[in-house]
């Protein structure tokens, strides 16, 4: 089996359009949670979210290409290409040959894809009667588009596909494309997620759950009030690490282990020994020891019931040993099926880079979640092992484990 | 709170639940009718639907009861009126 490297991160998010913005307020623990701009005031009883401000799509689309792609693959292929030109493949030491091509996998996450462009289309045939639909909607809802608009882009003929299961969607996709990497299977992945759910729909969708923050989001924290939804896309490039190293890459660190499990418990109210199953799992699949591990990047929403449950698992996992334990869904909200994907670059950054990124906006400490969450301000560490956890509605756990 | 008023919560948490009527009563906790915390935010969006009221999140989760919830509705419907009073 092959040590996989992670050699090119691409980002879109509410903190930038790119990477670097993304650590920047990563690093400084400022949020990128703000009043909602995407949908007409007082649309939803939540004023406040995590959108990318700064992205504008002329920096990257001509507007032919815009109208056959939602937003949601618009932030995937943005930072597929962000990721591609960071991990220099395409340079004169790793060359897009045929062949290369062919032995790359794209494995994207999705929980609801193009809905934004299905809410459109369908507001125009319920409410403004229009009996005409574009021939655009439905290869521009379809949940692959970001993966499909990705492997059109640099020509990539491998194993290409998208993975939807909600708030793991992207984890989940990691994994099978670290997998992949691991095995020999392929020479080469694009991976992540990406998300755009700000549509007056989905919105409404959200409020009838009574999971969303009227303020902003606290995980962890005491007067914590649930999450705030985010949007956005990352994407890591996964290759072997004797060949990452024998071309000299850029080496972020390394996908190690990937572990998955179901709750069979409940639609929506999470279980710990699922969770902490899924960590186990995570770490048996990397060979690393729980005492090896500095620190967990949560799932961490802010709601009432994952934050105590999260915490539970841990402790089942780890006992007494010390971690530190942070959600920087506190700074680029929760952006469902892309959240394991920006968490998966905060957590390779926070190794590379040793700084681990806080826990923002936490007031004080709730005692059923007595960890080391690492409040309001980054921590400079240097740590060898991470783990990066997603659980999602459903019941379904993904967990990557991260060395540096 | 009128006895019509807490008929029609019974109702709409039987229809809801899809158990028989007689088996809820004022003083059911949701615990005894199984309803767990998905059940009873479909529950309180079948209740604003029938009342026209608007349950706010916070007080939404502190609900464990029908009596509450009967209170809780009488309550924003005693404002409501008042508010149409007002005006």
């Amino acid at each position: 089996m092959k040590r996989v490297a992670v050699t090119g991160i691409g980002v879109v998010s509410a903190l930038g359009a790119n990477r670097e913005s993304f650590w920047r307020a990563l690093a400084a623990g400022e949020s990128g949670i703000r009043a909602m701009e995407s949908v007409a005031p007082g649309t939803v009883r939540f004023p406040n979210a995590a959108e990318a401000r700064d992205y504008r799509i002329a920096d990257h689309f001509d507007e032919k290409e815009v109208v056959l792609l939602d937003r949601f693959a618009q932030f995937a292929a943005v930072a597929a290409r962000e990721a591609v030109i960071d991990s220099k493949i395409g340079d004169s030491k790793i060359d897009w040959t045929p062949d290369l091509r062919e032995r790359t996998a794209i494995v994207t996450g999705s929980s609801t894809g193009g809905q934004t462009s299905e809410d459109e289309s369908f507001r125009d045939y319920y409410e403004r009667k229009l009996m005409r639909f574009s021939p655009f909607t439905i290869p521009k809802a379809m949940s692959n588009a970001g993966a499909s608009r990705i492997s059109f882009e640099h020509g990539i003929t491998g194993p290409v596909y998208t993975v939807s299961t909600a708030c793991s969607s992207a984890n989940h996709a990691i994994g099978q494309a670290f997998w992949m990497v691991r095995n020999g299977a392929v020479e080469l992945a694009i991976a992540g997620g990406s998300e755009a759910p700000f549509s007056p729909g989905m919105l409404k969708a959200w409020e009838g759950m009574r999971v969303v923050s009227p303020d902003t989001c606290r995980p962890f924290s005491l007067d914590r009030k649930g999450l705030i939804l985010g949007e956005g896309a990352g994407m890591l490039v996964l290759e072997p690490l004797d060949r990452a190293r024998a071309r000299s890459a850029n080496i972020y660190g390394e996908i190690a282990g990937f572990g998955m499990s179901s709750d069979a418990h409940h639609l929506t109210q999470p279980l710990a020994e699922g969770a902490a199953r899924a960590m186990r799992a995570a770490l048996r699949d990397a060979g690393a020891a729980p005492e090896s591990i500095g620190y967990i990047n949560a799932h961490g929403t802010g709601t009432l019931a994952n934050d105590p449950t999260e915490t539970e698992a841990i402790r089942a996992v780890f006992g007494t040993h010390k971690l530190m334990v942070s959600s920087t869904k506190s700074m680029h909200g929760h952006a469902l099926g892309a959240a394991g994907a920006l968490e998966a670059a905060a957590t390779l950054l926070a190794l590379s880079r040793k700084l681990i990124p806080p826990t923002a906006n936490f007031v004080a400490p709730d005692p059923a979640c007595d960890l080391d969450v690492v409040p309001n301000i980054a921590r400079a560490v240097e740590i060898e092992w991470a783990l990066s956890n997603s659980f999602a509605f459903g019941g379904l756990n993904a967990v990557l484990a991260f060395r540096r | 709170m009128s006895e019509d008023l807490k008929s029609r919560v019974i109702k709409v948490i039987a229809k809801t639940q899809r158990i028989p009527l007689e088996t809820v009563s004022i003083d059911s906790t949701f615990e005894e009718l199984k309803i767990d915390s998905l059940d009873g935010i479909n529950l309180i969006f079948a209740l604003e639907s029938e009342f026209n009221v608007d349950i706010p999140d916070e007080d939404a989760r502190a609900i464990r009861s029908v009596r509450q919830m009967a209170q809780g509705i009488a309550h924003l419907m005693a404002q409501k009126s008042a508010e149409q009073g007002a005006a």
